[in-house]
């Protein structure tokens, strides 16, 4: 059964649809309108908030915690600089993905982690020999994404100068409405954007000030409908969606390396030993065997599709997360796509996809499936290179 | 009385209407054989029954929850046609002597959430140990669904079973492989430890290894029994435990409405004094009122000490085979206290009414504790405060109580047979193993003494004399490492034929073992038919 998190009150308000959903063990908003719509506009043309609490949080404090972080993720955090945050996953021994998340290090000496799942257990089992003290903080905290071209400009209102002069994958402390909050320019919308961590008693304080401030900026309340299309748009892989923790994986055939959800970058291979390396170094010296890739479909095969059942082309207006088969062009199955979106920025049908690796170099030509009255259909698409949508003020 | 001896001649008779005696008659009516069954008490099911022993309240007198009934058993014996229907159970309920609590729910986060109470580490590991049981369950199911292969054998058929359960481990990994052979040397407190380092989770977990063994949580060996129990399936998911309606009865009834209707004649009070011996071949029976009925095969469900030491007797047994049936340990270690309330036992931990106690409910706060009621079994006395495990099937099947009643029905361990008195001395203590209960309980539910309408105790003793299972082991034998498996009941007769020709066994001391599974019984008929017995 799940729990409110710290911003109940207000988003119980507000969610007049009544659709919610669980996120880890959690009330999560699906959308504040029965569609997710204006939420999705307001999130790439002003501002949208979203609460999410939910995501796994701990701190890491001690003379060890870095070289600890560095031991069970596949990333040195030993280069990590104070005020900075960095996007990475953790593997297990045999160098398949456990989580995916963020690590900010606050201070020289302290660490926080974020993941989609429980974090405590998977740290302690490591951390014998290392001083350091972890503490699960997801109850602690309360987090806030604020996402949109307007953020900055709402952020700046309520947290006082310097927060313009805040990087991509920055982080640093303030105060909003009289509350110390911490601030980081992260988020999972592909757009600039800001997450605001907050002492859970304070919660309410830091979503007033915001909502208040955000008004002459038409900042909007967003649910998790219109962050799961952004995040699309943004090429971001879900974890439990696109590819599944390997701790849980009842087959070893639904793990998957860093390098096959499009992670390998984030593996910093050659250092001391960390879980899961001498897998990995195995996996790159053989090939990883799939790829993460972005589709495009065909337009043209998709309205011909349906005009030859008389209908007019329809897209579903919310993503979905229920995987089709993916075909070469001589009808085998190359893959599956497991989520995807119609982009009304874009005006595409995006989808992204896990391809064996001889399949996914953009520019291919596959065939995906398309249910249509009932029938199962295939029709053209084209590997193509993630993020689908990249703005400069991402970065800017 | 309906048998008339003279006028029906029987293709198999089965001694013991319990549900695997059933089982095994409603396979071999439903391939056209001719089956009696002969139950010696007034109800079916054997240790599978419920009884209505104050008004309005009827009891699940022994057995009392149902996991490990085989889906397949269902669907071919069409037991849901024949008025099945299993409750499925949503919590494990752990009060505490401290006043705290633990609630285990089927709803995984909300576990998550409670184990993170007393430990955030077991509280996260607790998916991987699922997984990983899922996974050597998923090995186990294999052995359970077949009749044991003898590895020590060298007949061609033996081997290629062997190789083919082995190639169901070829896609395990080796560490996986490696624990299925962990799991069956470990104590079942030790096995837990690889994951978890609370005793709110390892003590209530780790009393599913003791279960009708004489063994404590701490003994090597109980970790396969932890298994045992883990494989329950209900509707393919592992590890759900049920109530049948109407008490667990309601299964052999089933069972046997389905034997009925392929035809198989079941009697009840008809109990069976003798194996009818002719030139050393089991011919019929002689029941205990003289009567004799010929079949041209007699199965046993009854356990294998009852059924060839006094069934058969002695001087038709070799000395091999008669001196390991008297070695094969039976030594019941628990006890029945069932309760009928005039209202809701209300637990000082979590008061009132609440899904916590629609599951199963454990008195088993640490290790320690269990361990402990060990030691004072281990020298011949009953736990002063023993495990127990309490349900109160009212709560979701109101048709065994009147309404705002309750039935209550409390397993015990540890209840050693061997009491230093002996066993026969059982009588005399049965009241004060009752006060032990009753007083452990009432630690939790304050008011439980007050509310108590009727109370039923059964000692090892009782299930003996009332239900024939000797030395009142319920599962017709422990379920330890050397009496499972091919070994199951004696080495070298584990396919349910037996040195006798013409009699064959079917109950809980043959392969797979105790509890509400029917595989006995349906593994016995199978092979007796791809035998031609009959």
């Amino acid at each position: 059964m799940p729990v409110p998190t710290p911003f109940h009150p207000r988003t119980s308000d507000l969610c007049h649809s009544l659709l919610w959903k669980e996120w880890s063990r959690y009330y999560a908003v699906c959308s504040y309108d029965t569609c997710h719509e204006r939420e999705y506009f307001a999130l790439r043309h002003a501002a949208g908030l979203i609460d999410v609490s939910p995501l796994f949080k701990a701190d890491l404090r001690g003379p060890d915690a870095a070289a600890l972080l560095s031991l069970v993720t596949v990333r040195d955090l030993r280069k990590l600089r104070s005020g900075r945050v960095t996007y990475l996953c953790w593997c297990d021994d045999d160098g398949k993905v456990v989580d995916d998340g963020t690590v900010t290090r606050l201070a020289e000496r302290h660490f926080r982690l974020t993941g989609n799942g429980p974090l405590y257990a998977w740290l302690a089992r490591y951390s014998d020999g290392f001083d350091v003290k972890i503490e699960d903080t997801t109850e602690t905290y309360g987090a806030l994404a604020l996402q949109g071209p307007l953020s900055r400009a709402i952020l700046a209102e309520v947290a006082g100068n310097g927060i313009e002069k805040l990087r991509f994958f920055g982080s640093t402390s303030g105060t909003i409405g009289g509350v110390p909050v911490g601030i980081t320019r992260t988020g999972y919308t592909g757009d600039l954007g800001y997450e605001v961590w907050v002492a859970r008693d304070d919660a309410l304080q830091v979503w007033d000030r915001l909502i208040a401030a955000g008004r002459a900026f038409r900042l909007q309340p967003v649910g998790l409908d219109a962050m799961d299309v952004t995040r699309i748009e943004a090429g971001f892989v879900l974890c439990g969606v696109d590819y599944f923790p390997a701790h849980h994986c009842l087959l070893d055939s639904r793990k998957s390396s860093p390098y096959e959800i499009g992670l390998g970058w984030a593996v910093n291979l050659d250092r001391e030993p960390f879980v899961g390396q001498r897998a990995l170094r195995d996996e790159l010296e053989r090939g990883p065997a799939w790829s993460m890739a972005g589709l495009e479909y065909d337009w043209n095969d998709y309205e011909a599709l349906f005009e030859s059942y008389g209908l007019p082309p329809q897209v579903r207006s919310a993503a979905w997360r229920d995987a089709v088969p993916v075909y070469d062009l001589r009808r085998r199955q190359i893959g599956q796509a497991t989520s995807g979106a119609w982009s009304p920025l874009l005006k595409k049908n995006l989808a992204l996809a896990t391809l064996k690796s001889g399949h996914a170099r953009p520019g291919t030509r596959v065939q995906v499936e398309v249910t249509v009255e009932y029938e199962r259909r295939t029709i053209g698409a084209t590997v193509v290179r993630t993020p689908f949508f990249n703005p400069p003020r991402k970065k800017a | 009385m309906s048998v008339h001896p003279q006028s029906a001649r029987y293709d198999a008779i089965v001694i013991g209407g319990g549900h695997n005696g059933l089982t095994a008659a409603a396979y071999l009516a439903k391939a056209g054989r001719k089956v009696l069954v002969l139950e010696r008490r007034h109800v079916l099911g054997g240790a599978a029954c419920s009884e209505e022993l104050y008004p309005g309240f009827t009891f699940s007198v022994c057995s009392y929850v149902v996991s490990l009934l085989r889906p397949h058993i269902i669907r071919e014996l069409q037991l849901a046609r024949h008025g099945l229907e299993i409750i499925p159970l949503d919590c494990s309920f752990l009060p505490l002597p401290d006043g705290d609590s633990l609630a285990r729910w089927s709803d995984g986060e909300r576990t998550r959430r409670e184990v993170a109470r007393f430990s955030r580490s077991d509280s996260e590991r607790l998916s991987e140990f699922g997984l990983t049981m899922t996974k050597l369950c998923r090995f186990a199911k294999r052995i359970i669904d077949s009749p044991a292969p003898d590895p020590a054998s060298l007949a061609p058929r033996e081997l290629l079973k062997l190789l083919r359960l082995g190639r169901t481990m070829k896609d395990d990994p080796t560490d996986l492989r490696w624990l299925n052979f962990k799991l069956l040397t470990m104590s079942a407190a030790d096995f837990l430890g690889l994951w978890f380092e609370s005793d709110v989770l390892k003590a209530p977990m780790s009393v599913s290894g003791i279960i009708g063994t004489f063994l404590g949580v701490r003994s090597p060996g109980t970790a396969y029994v932890l298994l045992h129990h883990y494989l329950g399936e209900i509707d393919g998911a592992f590890r759900a435990w049920g109530f049948s309606k109407g008490g667990t009865g309601g299964i052999s009834l089933a069972i046997a409405r389905s034997a009925r209707a392929f035809g198989a004649e079941v009697l009840e009070q008809s109990g069976v004094a003798k194996v009818l011996m002719h030139d050393g071949k089991a011919s019929g029976v002689v029941l205990e009122n003289g009567d004799t009925v010929h079949a041209r095969v007699v199965i046993s469900s009854v356990d294998p000490n009852r059924t060839f030491l006094r069934l058969v007797g002695e001087q038709y047994l070799d000395d091999e085979f008669a001196g390991q049936i008297r070695r094969y340990k039976l030594r019941g270690s628990s006890g029945k206290v069932n309760l009928a309330l005039d209202r809701l036992p209300e637990f000082s931990c979590r008061p009132g009414d609440g899904p916590h106690l629609y599951g199963d409910i454990a008195i088993a706060p640490s290790i320690d504790y269990l361990e402990r009621a060990y030691d004072e079994a281990k020298y011949g006395d009953f736990s002063r405060r023993p495990y127990i495990n309490v349900v109160i099937p009212s709560l979701v099947d109101p048709s065994v109580a009147p309404p705002g009643k309750h039935v209550m029905s409390c397993f015990v361990q540890y209840a050693p047979y061997d009491i230093k008195e002996g066993p026969s001395h059982w009588p005399r203590r049965r009241e004060a193993f009752g006060d032990a209960v009753v007083d452990t309980l009432a630690e939790y539910i304050p008011g439980l003494k007050d509310s108590i309408l009727y109370r039923q105790v059964l000692t090892p003793w009782d299930l003996e004399q009332e239900f024939g299972l000797t030395e009142g082991n319920i599962f017709h034998g422990e379920l330890s490492q050397e009496q499972l498996l091919f070994l199951r009941p004696v080495a070298g007769w584990a396919h349910y034929r037996t040195p006798i020709d013409g009699l064959w066994v079917c109950g809980s001391g043959t392969h797979p073992g105790g509890g509400i599974m029917g595989s006995p019984g349906e593994l016995a008929a199978k092979t007796m038919l791809a035998a031609k017995a009959l």
